[in-house]
């Protein structure tokens, strides 16, 4: 306290030495460096540096590391939540990678579902088929990766019953879709399993219409949106790693919620 | 008024500290304000937080929660969604492990007790009032005033909620104690936007008391 109010006298060496000493220290010029890098950063914005290979190389195999980790968050008997009817949202939106107007027009008259790959039994399905098989409801909510999301109610039968009855391998790693609007899509074994996972044939309790899927949609509330594939005419179980129309683009592939 | 002497006379002496009134002030100068594991994690959570807003612009752009509200695109990272939810995954990943560290250095070193308590809200008024009137002094950097204690612990907990509403978003099914937590998926969405705005709130204020006090910046970087 007395000290603080009574300053010593000046040391004008010491105080040159001090000074000197400051301004010879590199700090001082890691301080500019400093500035510079932060301008560096400012470069992160807009597209600049996505463009460049050997840091698209690396985001793609943090994306890889990412399907890896969220395989291992994934319990097989975790149930996504599910709604009442007064919970759905009206109406359910269109989305696609494409405008409404260009939404395919599946004739249902001849329409077989193709089953190929590592699969044992029945490899064609007629839609009467497919409609006799075991029925079961979901309401569930669907999660765009763009952030928004709905309510829907879906009908069909559970995937992995059916998976089974076509003597599919569940020890393989991938099912597969390919779609009447060119999509398609890859997902896990486990995913494929899970209860909730359902062949979707109807919407609200409806013939599921063309804007979302006729005359099949699999629909998983335990996967983003752009995982879910409609208009499915083809379905083949695989070890070999089909990609996907959004993950070969850069989406993430395993696209869990 | 010249309470800007005090601290640095009253400070304790570190080794070697000891001589003449001239080489204790030289000497002052040279203590270690923030040790280095503290301004490693600081730079990597300062690097990590900015990817990950930026990359999060353009996530929240996709789908803006709060409609009509956008982030001009040129001020967003990833060029598109995409590319944004690339950084903005890739970027989580060196938060959290960062962050861990951080915490836990702080809880093993003592620091977050000696550094940020005691905190009194009469210690805040009076600080605050002392900033707001340029009668601050911020001669020792090591020992933080009261409205920086409450703005770094608000920053702290601030990026905590950041990261668990972020992992609600993300893992919402997988997660249903924090898709709870946080009211549910969509609500999650709005206390993660409103958790990033506190965090850039926070990052300007934070960058203009560096620029008043340009010292504290060197203390950052090499630990003086």
């Amino acid at each position: 306290m007395s000290d603080a109010n009574k300053p010593p006298p000046l040391d004008c060496m010491s105080i040159l030495i001090d000074v000197r000493r400051e301004l010879a220290m590199p700090s001082r010029r890691r301080f500019t460096r400093q500035a510079l890098t932060l301008g560096g950063l400012s470069l992160l914005t807009g597209c600049s540096l996505t463009d460049d290979e050997s840091v698209n190389r690396f985001l793609m195999s943090v994306s890889r590391f990412n399907d890896r980790v969220q395989a291992w968050l994934f319990d097989p008997r975790r149930l996504a939540p599910t709604y009442s009817e007064a919970q759905l949202t009206r109406p359910f939106p269109f989305n696609a990678y494409y405008e409404i107007e260009d939404v395919p027009k599946v004739d249902a008259s001849d329409f077989v579902l193709q089953l190929s790959g590592l699969v044992t039994g029945k490899k064609r399905w007629t839609l009467p088929e497919l409609y006799a098989l075991p029925h079961a409801e979901q309401i569930t909510r669907h999660i765009c990766v763009e952030g928004w999301s709905a309510i829907g109610r879906w009908g069909g039968t559970p995937f992995a019953d059916f998976l089974r009855r076509v003597g599919a391998d569940t020890g393989a790693t991938y099912v597969g879709f390919k779609c009447a609007d060119d999509y398609y899509e890859s997902i896990d074994m486990a995913t494929a399993l899970h209860p909730q996972t359902l062949l979707t044939f109807q919407y609200d309790g409806e013939t599921l219409p063309a804007k979302y899927g006729f005359p099949m949609k699999l629909r998983m509330p335990t996967k983003l949106g752009y995982k879910n594939p409609k208009h499915i005419r083809e379905i083949f179980v695989t070890n070999t790693y089909p990609g996907g129309y959004w993950s070969d683009m850069g989406y993430n592939w395993f696209g869990g919620s | 008024m010249k309470r800007a002497i005090q601290p640095r006379a009253g400070a304790p002496a570190t080794p070697g500290s000891a001589g003449t009134g001239n080489q204790r002030s030289a000497s002052a100068g040279n203590r270690v304000v923030h040790p280095l594991w503290l301004r490693i994690t600081h730079w990597l959570n300062a690097l990590a937080v900015i990817v990950m807003v930026l990359s999060g612009w353009r996530i929240y752009d996709a789908s803006p929660v709060f409609k009509g509200f956008m982030i001009p695109l040129h001020l967003t990272l990833g060029g598109w969604l995409a590319g944004a939810l690339q950084w903005h995954f890739a970027a989580m990943w060196l938060l959290m492990a960062n962050g861990l560290i951080y915490l836990g250095l702080n809880l093993v070193t003592g620091r977050a007790f000696t550094q940020f308590f005691p905190l009194t809200p009469r210690a805040v008024m009076a600080d605050l009032f002392a900033a707001l009137t340029a009668r601050l002094h911020h001669d020792d950097l090591r020992r933080y005033n009261a409205v920086q204690k409450l703005a770094y612990l608000v920053v702290i907990v601030d990026l905590i909620v950041l990261v668990l509403s972020g992992l609600a978003i993300w893992k919402s099914v997988q997660f249903p104690t924090l898709r709870w937590l946080m009211g549910g998926y969509d609500t999650a969405r709005i206390v993660h936007f409103c958790a990033m705005a506190i965090v850039v709130a926070f990052f300007v204020v934070h960058v203009v008391m560096v620029a008043i006090v340009p010292r504290s910046l060197l203390a950052m970087l090499r630990g003086r």
